[in-house]
C-alpha cells in the first residue's frame, strides 16, 4: 500500500540532458518508463547547462532529478548541478545519473551525493523501484 | 512436375505448422521484432527473377555485391574509427593503426568541434578530447596528420554541421603537405539529415545546412573528384533505437532527398551522385542484417536509374562502411562484446560491405584501451583471412530465408517512403516529429522486450553474474583541456588578426549570397581563423534550429 503522502501525490521526475552530446536514446526511454509507472516526468530537452538543469529542479519541485549523461563530461558537469542545488537549499532532491560512467567515477559521484548511478544494461524495474524508494523516503 | 511439386509443398508446409506446445517460444522475433515463420521453402521465392532481383555481382540491380569478384579481387578496407585527446595522441594513434596494418584512416572528433565550439568555449569545458580530437583551426589538423601524406591514406571524417569547415582544413593540410586535391580520396560524413532525426548534433536549420552539403558536392565534383562528398549514415539512426527495416528506409530516404536537392542545385545527377557513399550498423541478428545489406543495394539502384534517370552505373552503386553496433555492447561480462563484434562483423561481410569498423569490447564502458583496439581489428583479419567467407561473393544469395527477407526489407523500405511523402518529405516529417516519433517507439518497443526477458542479453538480463569492472579502461584527464586551451591561445596570438577578419568577413557575405561557400571557408582557414568563428559567421546569417521534443 503507498503511503498517504505518495497517494497524494504523484512522484516528479525532472529528467535532465546536460552535455554537448545528442544522445537521448536512454533518458527518452526512462521518461517513458516512469510515466508508464505512474510519475510526473518533466524532460528538459538537449544540452541544458547546470544552472538551466538547477533551476528547472526547482521551478518543477521535483522529488528526483535523472540526469542523463553520454559525453564524458560528468566530472566537471554532475558536481556542478550538485554544487548549484546545495546552494539553493534544494539538496534534498534525489539525483541519480544515467550513462557510460566508469566504475572509479561513479563511486566518486555517488561521495559526492548522487543516490545511484545507472550504467547500460540497468533494469527499468530497477530504477522504477529505487526512485520510488527515495521519493517515498523524502516525504 | 506442376501438381507434384504443389502437393509435396503442401505436404511439407503442414508437416511444419507447429503443434501447441512443439515450439520453444511463442513467436520468433529478429532484433528488430519482425516475426520469423516456422521454415522458409520455394514457395517464398517463387516470384524471385534472377536477372531483374538479383543479377550476377557487378551488375544491376547489384543485390549480390557492387564488384564482379568482390573479395577475391580485394578485401575490404579495414578502417578503425579513432580520436581522443589532443591532436598529437590521436596521431600517434593513427600511425600505430596503419603500422598494424590498417588500410584508411577514421577521425573522431570531440563534442564541441562536432558542435562547432572551439576548445575555449565556455560550453566546451568537460568535453575537450573526451570522445574524439578536439580540432579548432588548422594548426590541429596539421598536427594530427603530421608525417601522413594524404595522397597514400583514405581518411574518413565524422563531422557534419561544421562539416565544410573541418573539410577545407583538410584541404589546406593537402596544400601544405603539396598533395594536389585530386589526389585526395576519402569521406566526410556531412549528413545532417540523420541528425536531425536521430543523433542530435546540428547547428542550424536544414535548408541552409542543405545548401552546405550540396555547396561541398559542387566543390568536390570540379576539384576533389576522387572524395567521397557525403556518408548517409542509418548507423546512427539504429543507435537511437530504430529497427533494421527503419534504419534502411531512413537512409535511403535521406540519400533521395540529397539527390533532390543536388538536383535542385543545377548539378547533372551523374556529376555528383557516383560520389555519395552510405554508413550503415551491423547488429546481431545476422540474417536480418545481411538482408538489409542486399535490399539496401537494389533499392539504390532502382531509386538512381528510375527515379532519377541516372545513366552512370556508378550511380546506381551504393557504396557503403558498416560498423559494429556499439548500442549491442554490454557493460556487463565485456568479454562477451568480441563474440557479438564477430557475428556483426561477419554479417557486414557477408553483406558486401566495401570497409569496416569494429567496436572494441570495453566501449560500453569508455573510449578503447590500444588492446582493445587490436583485438577487435584481428577480428576483421580472422574472418578475412581464416573464415572462408570471403572466398566467394554473396555466399547467402538464394537461400529461401535470406531472399524472402530481403524483399519484405524491400516492400518494407517502399511502404516508408509513401509515408514520407504523404507527409511531404524528409524535411517536413523531421519538423513534423515523424522519424523521432518512430524511432522513439521502436526504442521503448525493444526496452520492453529485453525487460520482461522475451529478448535475451546474455549477461545482462539472463546468465548474469556478480562482477565489479575487471578490465583496463582509457582515462581522458583533464589536462588535456588545458594544454589545448593553451595550443589556441597561441594560434589566435601568432596569426595576421587583419587577414583573419577580411577572410571572415569573406564568409559571411558568400553565406548570404548563392556563392559557393567553400572557396571562402578555404582561405579563413588558411588565415587560420577558428572553427568557432566561422561557425558564428555562418550562424549569424543561417540562424539556429530549434530542437522538435517528442517524448
Amino acid at each position: 500500500m503507498p503511503t498517504a503522502a505518495v497517494s497524494q501525490r504523484k512522484i516528479r521526475v525532472l529528467v535532465a540532458k546536460p552535455g554537448l552530446d545528442g544522445h537521448d536514446r536512454g533518458a527518452k526511454v526512462i521518461a517513458r518508463a516512469l510515466r508508464d509507472a505512474g510519475m510526473e516526468v518533466i524532460y528538459t530537452g538537449l544540452r541544458q547547462t547546470p544552472e538551466q538543469i538547477v533551476d528547472a529542479a526547482i521551478e518543477e519541485d521535483v522529488d528526483v532529478l535523472g540526469i542523463s549523461i553520454l559525453s564524458g563530461a560528468h566530472n566537471t558537469l554532475v558536481p556542478k548541478i550538485l554544487d548549484g542545488l546545495k546552494a539553493q537549499g534544494a539538496d534534498d532532491i534525489t539525483v541519480v545519473v544515467g550513462g557510460i560512467i566508469p566504475t572509479d567515477d561513479a563511486r566518486r559521484l555517488k561521495e559526492l551525493g548522487v543516490a545511484e548511478v545507472f550504467g547500460p544494461g540497468s533494469s527499468l524495474k530497477d530504477i522504477i523501484e529505487f526512485i520510488r524508494r527515495a521519493a517515498a523516503a523524502r516525504s | 512436375m506442376g501438381g507434384w511439386g504443389v502437393s509435396r509443398t503442401e505436404e511439407r508446409l503442414a508437416q511444419h505448422k507447429p503443434l501447441p506446445g512443439q515450439e520453444r517460444k511463442e513467436r520468433f522475433l529478429t532484433t528488430s521484432g519482425m516475426p520469423i515463420k516456422g521454415l522458409y521453402g520455394p514457395e517464398d521465392t517463387a516470384e524471385l527473377d534472377y536477372q531483374r532481383d538479383l543479377g550476377d555481382p557487378g551488375e544491376y540491380p547489384f543485390t549480390r555485391g557492387i564488384h564482379r569478384t568482390m573479395y577475391r579481387g580485394r578485401l575490404w578496407t579495414m578502417r578503425q574509427f579513432a580520436g581522443f585527446g589532443t591532436a598529437e595522441e590521436t596521431n600517434a594513434r593513427f600511425r600505430y593503426l596503419l603500422q598494424e596494418g590498417q588500410t584508411g584512416l577514421s577521425v573522431a572528433f570531440d563534442l564541441p568541434t562536432l558542435m562547432g565550439y572551439d576548445s575555449d568555449h565556455p560550453r566546451a569545458e568537460g568535453e575537450v578530447g573526451v570522445e574524439g580530437v578536439a580540432v579548432s583551426s588548422l594548426a590541429d589538423m596539421e598536427t594530427l596528420f603530421d608525417g601522413i601524406p594524404l595522397d597514400q591514406v583514405t581518411t574518413s571524417m565524422t563531422i557534419n554541421a561544421p562539416a565544410i569547415i573541418i573539410f577545407a582544413m583538410y584541404l589546406a593540410v593537402a596544400e601544405k603537405q603539396g598533395v594536389p586535391f585530386d589526389k585526395l580520396s576519402g569521406t566526410l560524413q556531412a549528413d545532417i539529415l540523420k541528425e536531425y532525426m536521430a543523433q542530435n548534433e546540428w547547428i542550424f536549420p536544414p535548408q541552409p545546412s542543405m545548401r552546405l552539403i550540396t555547396d561541398i558536392f559542387a566543390y568536390c565534383a570540379e576539384h576533389v573528384p576522387r572524395w567521397n562528398t557525403i556518408s548517409i549514415s542509418g548507423y546512427h539512426i539504429r543507435e537511437a533505437g530504430a529497427t533494421a527495416l527503419q534504419e534502411l528506409a531512413f537512409t535511403l530516404a535521406n540519400g533521395r532527398e540529397y539527390v533532390r536537392a543536388g538536383i535542385a542545385a543545377g548539378l547533372d545527377v551523374d556529376a555528383f551522385a557516383p560520389r555519395l557513399s552510405f554508413f550503415f550498423n551491423s547488429h546481431n541478428d545476422l540474417f536480418e542484417e545481411v538482408a538489409k545489406f542486399r535490399a539496401a543495394r537494389r533499392i539504390w539502384a532502382k531509386i538512381m536509374r528510375e527515379e532519377f534517370g541516372a545513366r552512370n552505373p556508378r550511380s546506381w552503386m551504393l557504396r557503403f562502411h558498416t560498423q559494429t553496433a556499439g548500442c549491442s555492447l554490454t557493460a556487463q561480462q565485456p568479454y562477451n562484446n568480441v563474440i557479438r563484434t564477430t557475428i556483426q562483423a561477419l554479417a557486414a561481410v557477408l553483406g558486401g560491405t566495401q570497409s569496416l569498423h569494429t567496436n572494441s569490447l570495453d566501449e560500453a564502458l569508455s573510449l578503447p584501451t590500444e588492446e582493445a583496439v587490436r583485438l577487435a581489428l584481428r577480428t576483421q583479419q580472422i574472418i578475412a583471412h581464416e573464415s572462408g567467407v570471403a572466398n566467394t561473393p554473396d555466399p547467402l544469395g538464394g537461400s529461401y530465408f535470406v531472399e524472402a527477407l530481403t524483399n519484405q526489407m524491400e516492400e518494407g523500405v517502399w511502404d516508408y517512403f509513401r509515408r514520407i511523402d504523404e507527409l511531404g518529405g524528409v524535411i517536413p516529417a523531421i519538423e513534423k516529429g515523424f522519424f523521432q516519433r518512430e524511432i522513439a517507439d521502436a526504442a521503448y518497443e525493444y526496452q520492453r522486450r529485453v525487460e520482461s526477458g522475451e529478448q535475451i542479453i546474455v549477461g545482462v538480463n539472463a546468465y548474469t553474474i556478480d562482477e565489479e569492472t575487471p578490465i583496463p579502461i582509457l582515462k581522458i584527464g583533464p589536462e588535456i583541456e588545458a594544454k589545448q586551451r593553451e595550443r589556441l591561445a597561441r594560434v589566435r596570438r601568432e596569426r595576421d588578426a587583419g587577414r583573419v577578419r577580411a577572410a571572415l568577413a569573406r564568409v559571411r557575405e558568400a553565406a548570404a549570397s548563392t556563392e559557393n561557400l567553400v572557396p571562402p571557408i578555404l582561405e579563413a582557414v588558411r588565415a587560420y581563423a577558428t572553427l568557432g568563428e566561422i561557425v558564428d559567421e555562418l550562424r549569424a546569417v543561417f540562424g539556429e534550429y530549434d530542437e522538435i521534443q517528442i517524448l
